[in-house]
């Protein structure tokens, strides 16, 4: 039976309606106009004031930054750490996972071991120093083991592994399977869904991957995509070569100005956000409910 | 047939034997029937060994006047030196006054948006546009500080469209907004809300959408109202998870997300946008001050556990659920 509404009650809805579109608007306009400012040209950009419709649509940020090695350099860097990171979070958290539904002796221990940091952790600084001991300063490992298992995602993924029936384990155990086999032949299987969400979520960590970079990376030209973006976009300044050079560059020749190119990195930056994203939203929305309603 | 009897005297003093023997035996047994679950459990075990407990065993070095060169084995012990230098420097006072500042404005104005949000979201009848929507308001979550800072300084920019627009519409002078000093906590705040306040609601309108729905049916042949329908039915429903939510929120009021007030900060807007999050970073690994660095890490995270030990408590005593 439906409820009758009241003119009162479909008032009310009209409002609420109206503002939460006005938020989504202010919430991609950003994007919009970033986008749109990049792809125009440098006599549009000096002498429009308020440049919302670009009335021609060029490349010239764009081709400018994939000449520049630099930028280039940093996205080959944050590819690989993305996808070798992602893949070693991903195993290192799904086999610590499946053991802790196994009721191996002392597992309430272990899973202390890890809800204990959610409330307690150890510090940048003892922190930044084991990662000195173990010799990974300078090296791309440090911006993916130090941070490898997130203790959240593996609570979750627990919880995912579960809601797996337990007689397929006692099954498998039945026909002989250890503990291994059960893992790769029964949870891997079932859990592909799960698992390329994790996958995403790890993946959008490391393409994100900023603070790590400046701590554990004295190099320059070993710089994720991030640290470069800031040094375009956040410091604009002298010290900072692109900028600089892209400046002079846009003084002399007509090139695309420094603000246009720092837009066109931004727009970069996020494309490969913006192509997971769907995937992100569907998949991971749920397993934060999981995770977090239980609690 | 040469079967013996259960009760035979010989055979029962057998099975005692080895049930003493149990314990050890069945140990190591279990270790072995187990040993393909360890070898699963040890690279995850051994990662949070090494990179999580053995720093909390590292702060020792709060303790000591701590040389790279010799090791916290071998450095100095000073006792609570650097420490007690926490409260005599003018400096950190000053941090810690930000940090609590800052988690204030946090509380007062991020924490309450996603709850708003939440029940605007779950107000919304058609559910294609309700998930539209929640997927826009999702998308900033996704994007890292350096994007979203960097969307904030083109924007804000002398030069920049918001600069711009006050100058059109209202004839104003452009303002520093990444230089003013009063401009840098509410930037900040507004950032927080930006990029997470969409994402913050996924937990509310799960709590929301477990409310059985004959409770508003019931609430309306009452005669109750929209508005009292959220007062006493939508709202009681989240309760549990805001104050579990708010909880955590005062643990952490030390916390105060590192990388979006580093990329922030300049030397403008340092005396009053300077957090210990910050500051422990300057210190600690700037300018190698390692002790002193890991004092104010350590007093940081010690005041957090004690707020979050003590808040749940405190919480529980109030008939709440509390976090644990």
């Amino acid at each position: 039976m439906p409820i009758k509404r009241t003119l009162a009650d479909r008032i009310t809805d009209g409002i609420n309606l109206f503002l939460l579109l006005l938020l989504s608007l202010v919430m991609l306009f950003p994007f919009y106009y970033i986008t749109a400012v990049s792809f125009s040209s440098y006599e549009e950009f000096v002498n429009t004031d308020f440049l919302l419709f670009p009335k021609a649509w060029v490349l010239d940020a764009y081709r400018f930054i994939f000449d520049s090695k630099e930028f280039i350099r940093s996205i080959g860097v944050t590819v690989y750490i993305t996808v070798v990171g992602s893949i070693v979070s991903l195993l290192l958290t799904s086999t610590m996972a499946f053991a802790l539904i196994r009721k191996l002796w002392g597992q309430r221990f272990y899973l202390f071991l890890v809800l204990f940091t959610f409330i307690f952790g150890a510090g940048m600084i003892p922190t930044y120093l084991i990662v000195k001991a173990t010799g990974l300063i300078d090296s791309y490992w440090s911006l993916i083991i130090p941070d490898a298992i997130s203790a959240f995602n593996l609570i979750v993924m627990r919880q995912f592994f579960l809601s797996i029936p337990e007689e397929l384990h006692e099954a498998a155990v039945i026909d002989g399977a250890n503990d291994l086999q059960i893992y790769t032949r029964i949870i891997l299987p079932l859990s592909k869904p799960a698992l390329a969400a994790f996958g995403l979520f790890y993946a959008v960590g490391q393409w994100n991957t900023y603070f790590t970079a400046i701590l554990y990376l004295n190099d320059p030209s070993k710089w994720t995509v991030q640290v470069i973006l800031r040094q375009i976009v956040i410091l604009d300044d002298t010290t900072n070569t692109l900028a600089s050079a892209a400046r002079e560059a846009a003084r002399s020749a007509h090139l695309p100005p420094p603000e246009t190119i720092g837009m066109a990195a931004i727009i970069l930056a996020t494309i490969p956000i913006l192509i997971v994203y769907p995937f992100l939203q569907k998949h991971f929305a749920k397993g934060v409910m999981l995770g977090s309603v239980k609690g | 047939m040469a079967v013996t009897t259960p009760l035979s005297p010989e055979a029962s003093n057998k099975s005692a034997n080895v049930k003493a023997k149990a314990p050890t035996r069945s140990l190591a047994t279990r270790l072995y029937r187990e040993r393909y679950g360890f070898l699963l459990l040890l690279p995850g075990l051994v990662f949070f060994i090494w990179f999580r407990y053995v720093p909390m065993l590292g702060n020792i070095i709060a303790f000591e006047d701590y040389s790279p060169f010799r090791g916290f084995l071998h450095s100095d012990w000073v006792g609570f030196k650097h420490f007690a230098r926490i409260f005599e420097d003018a400096e950190v006072i000053r941090v810690i006054g930000n940090t609590l500042w800052l988690s204030l404005l946090q509380i007062a104005f991020a924490f309450p948006i996603p709850i708003v949000l939440a029940l605007m979201l779950n107000e919304v009848r058609n559910q294609r546009l309700k998930r539209l929507i929640q997927s826009v308001v999702y998308l900033p979550h996704f994007l890292s500080w350096v994007v979203v800072i960097g969307i904030v300084t083109i924007f804000l920019k002398t030069e920049g469209i918001v600069n711009k627009g006050l100058s059109l519409a209202f004839g104003m002078d452009s303002i520093q907004f990444l230089q003013e000093p009063g401009w840098f906590m509410p930037l900040i705040v507004l950032e927080v809300i930006w990029k997470e306040a969409g994402w913050g609601t996924i937990i509310f309108l799960a709590a929301l959408a477990g409310v059985n729905p004959t409770l508003y049916e019931a609430a309306i042949v009452d005669g109750a109202s929209r508005w009292r329908q959220i007062w006493h039915i939508t709202l009681p429903a989240i309760r549990g998870t805001i104050i579990i939510l708010l909880i955590l929120r005062l643990g952490s009021v030390l916390d105060s997300g590192f990388t979006q007030i580093f990329l922030m900060l300049n030397p403008f807007t340092m005396d009053v946008g300077n957090v210990l999050d910050t500051f422990v970073y300057f210190k600690g690994i700037q300018q190698s001050d390692f002790s002193f660095g890991t004092a104010v890490g350590l007093f940081k995270g010690v005041v957090g556990l004690v707020l979050i030990v003590g808040v749940n408590r405190f919480a529980k005593k109030f008939g709440e659920e509390g976090v644990f």
